[in-house]
């Protein structure tokens, strides 16, 4: 049985670890975004990162993506582990273990950076068939398949200028979903969208969450946070404040700082 | 229903009235604005045949081996052009390079090119570098003088373009696990291309009128062709205004599809 730091028990469906941070810290020049972050991610868990602007839980999701490299820390991907080596960000060794990461861990982005110069099923099948070396034919039926989940079955011969925000958003799963990650990571995925488009990024997201998709999910959304996530953490300073499951945390939060934001949060 | 509303026209009516004004204004606009023009044009043209008494003859007699001059020109062009194309592409890679020796070779290459005036550039290397051994024909060395100018200018818009994919896009593929290089040829080059397809097509018809400089080392293109006739025969006023004439109608024919290029790329990704 698993437990969580603080000693409550996990959620009987979560597994092994798949995702382990460890002692992660960020200077921007002289500015300290992130100060010894350690994280452990388990199998099949929806893990929901909350705090205020600043408080380093973009910066931390994108280390772990090794979009920014950590000044100091390690992170463990399925097996892979790359120490942050900031010196040595050219090599490249380090970058292709970077690269084994980033396959093990899609990022999904605020402005969904779908590709403009291609078609929907273009986004799809580019990674597949260029970097897993699929035949066309596969890396198309796993695309239609993923497009169907998402509900976009039907505007795969679109251009992304054609598609709404929340569809732009789901294609970008979709594509995401094609190079068969073993962990997403959502980085504020529907603070771009227009609130009439939340609801649908939203529900995909959940029924990913509840199939069991391990992710990791930056977001301001406490309602969806309260209904799709196995653990709640909330971040302070650069720093895990706080975390456990999503009833403890917004309802019953422990820290001054949790309770500071939530109050805050629930008044806006 | 009062008696003023039963009175009004109905309101197809009054809109398609309106936009009949606007078109009528528009035309009347449009052939005002060509009016100047021709009249303009008209008038400077008769005062220049008449004070430098051009004649028929020599226009229909020369005309043919002036304009033979232009087909040289734009081939001079079109061929400096793609040259340039290569050599901004590498010098922008390099420009944006965090390999030291790579950024400053590019770096050098801009400031040297930008740093001298086109002319010297081709003089050194049509009459400058013979005394080094390195002896290159006329024509070739117009295309390498002319490549080079516009390669350095045309780094910049690369450069330019390049950062003008916004960074989400390199980071999008990066975090698909595409390795730098498929991430630059596949998802940011296409896009840039696209942002500086106008001012490429922009240089070039600025580079088929810079190519007139190319005259000073014999290559045998318009104006080159219009000086020796016109001396030749005493006509320099007329052969030299057709050269002038001709470059003006090849600009204005290459801007003309320049600029539906550049309507084209604004409508967006489709």
């Amino acid at each position: 049985m698993t437990t969580y730091p603080g000693g409550e028990a996990a959620p009987q469906h979560i597994g092994e670890v798949i995702v382990a941070a460890r002692g992660i810290e960020k200077y921007f020049g002289d500015n300290h975004v992130l100060r010894g972050v350690n994280l452990d991610v388990h199998q099949r868990e929806a893990v929901m990162v909350i705090g205020r602007s600043g408080s380093g839980k973009t910066t931390l999701l994108r280390c772990l993506n090794f979009l920014e490299e950590p000044t100091v820390g390690s992170v463990e991907i399925d097996g892979v582990r790359v120490d942050a080596d900031p010196l040595r960000r050219r090599s490249r060794a380090h970058q292709e273990q970077i690269r084994q990461i980033r396959l093990r861990a899609s990022m999904l982005f605020q402005e969904f950076a779908l590709f403009p110069h291609m078609t929907v099923l273009g986004n799809c099948i580019e990674a597949p068939t260029r970097v897993r070396g699929l035949s066309r034919e596969k890396a198309v039926a796993l695309a239609e398949n993923y497009l169907e989940q998402v509900g976009l079955r039907d505007k795969r011969d679109e251009y992304p200028a054609r598609l709404s925000g929340g569809q732009k958003q789901r294609v970008a799963i979709a594509r995401a979903l094609c190079m068969e990650p073993k962990v997403l990571l959502f980085d504020e995925p529907t603070s771009a969208l227009d609130p009439e488009l939340i609801g649908e990024v939203l529900k995909v997201m959940e029924e990913l969450a509840h199939e069991g998709t391990t992710m990791i999910v930056v977001t301001h959304e406490m309602h969806f946070a309260r209904e799709a996530a196995d653990r709640v953490i909330f971040m302070d300073g650069g720093q895990i404040a706080e975390q456990g499951p999503p009833e403890s945390i917004l309802d019953t939060p422990q820290e001054e700082a949790t309770k500071r934001f939530l109050r805050r949060f629930l008044q806006a | 229903m009062t008696a003023a509303a039963e009175s009004m026209p109905p309101r197809a009516q009054v809109l398609d009235d309106i936009i009949a004004a606007q078109r009528r204004r528009r035309r009347w606009f449009r052939g005002q604005f060509i009016l100047v023009w021709v009249v303009l044009v008209g008038i400077i043209g008769a005062f220049l045949w008449s004070a430098g008494h051009v004649s028929w003859d020599f226009i229909v007699k020369t005309g043919p081996y002036i304009l033979q001059g232009a087909g040289i020109t734009i081939l001079v062009s079109l061929v400096a052009i793609v040259l340039a194309i290569g050599l901004a592409l590498l010098g922008a890679l390099g420009r944006l390079s965090t390999n030291a020796i790579f950024n400053s070779l590019a770096s050098l290459y801009v400031s040297l090119v930008r740093g001298t005036p086109l002319l010297v550039q081709i003089y050194f290397i049509f009459f400058a570098l013979p005394f080094a051994g390195i002896i290159i024909d006329s024509i070739p060395a117009g295309i390498i003088a002319l490549g080079f100018n516009y390669g350095a200018y045309m780094t910049e818009i690369f450069r330019a373009g390049i950062q003008a994919v916004p960074r989400s896009q390199h980071e999008a593929a990066q975090s698909l696990g595409m390795p730098e290089r498929l991430a630059f040829r596949r998802i940011v080059l296409p896009q840039a291309v696209r942002i500086v397809i106008p001012a490429i097509g922009n240089d070039f018809v600025a580079m088929i009128k810079d190519s007139a400089l190319i005259s000073t080392i014999a290559v045998q293109e318009l104006l080159w062709r219009a000086q020796r006739i016109g001396r030749s025969e005493h006509q320099v006023l007329a052969s030299i205004g057709i050269a002038a004439l001709v470059y003006w109608v090849l600009t204005i024919i290459f801007s003309f599809f320049q600029e539906k290029l550049e309507k084209r790329m604004a409508r967006g990704d489709r």
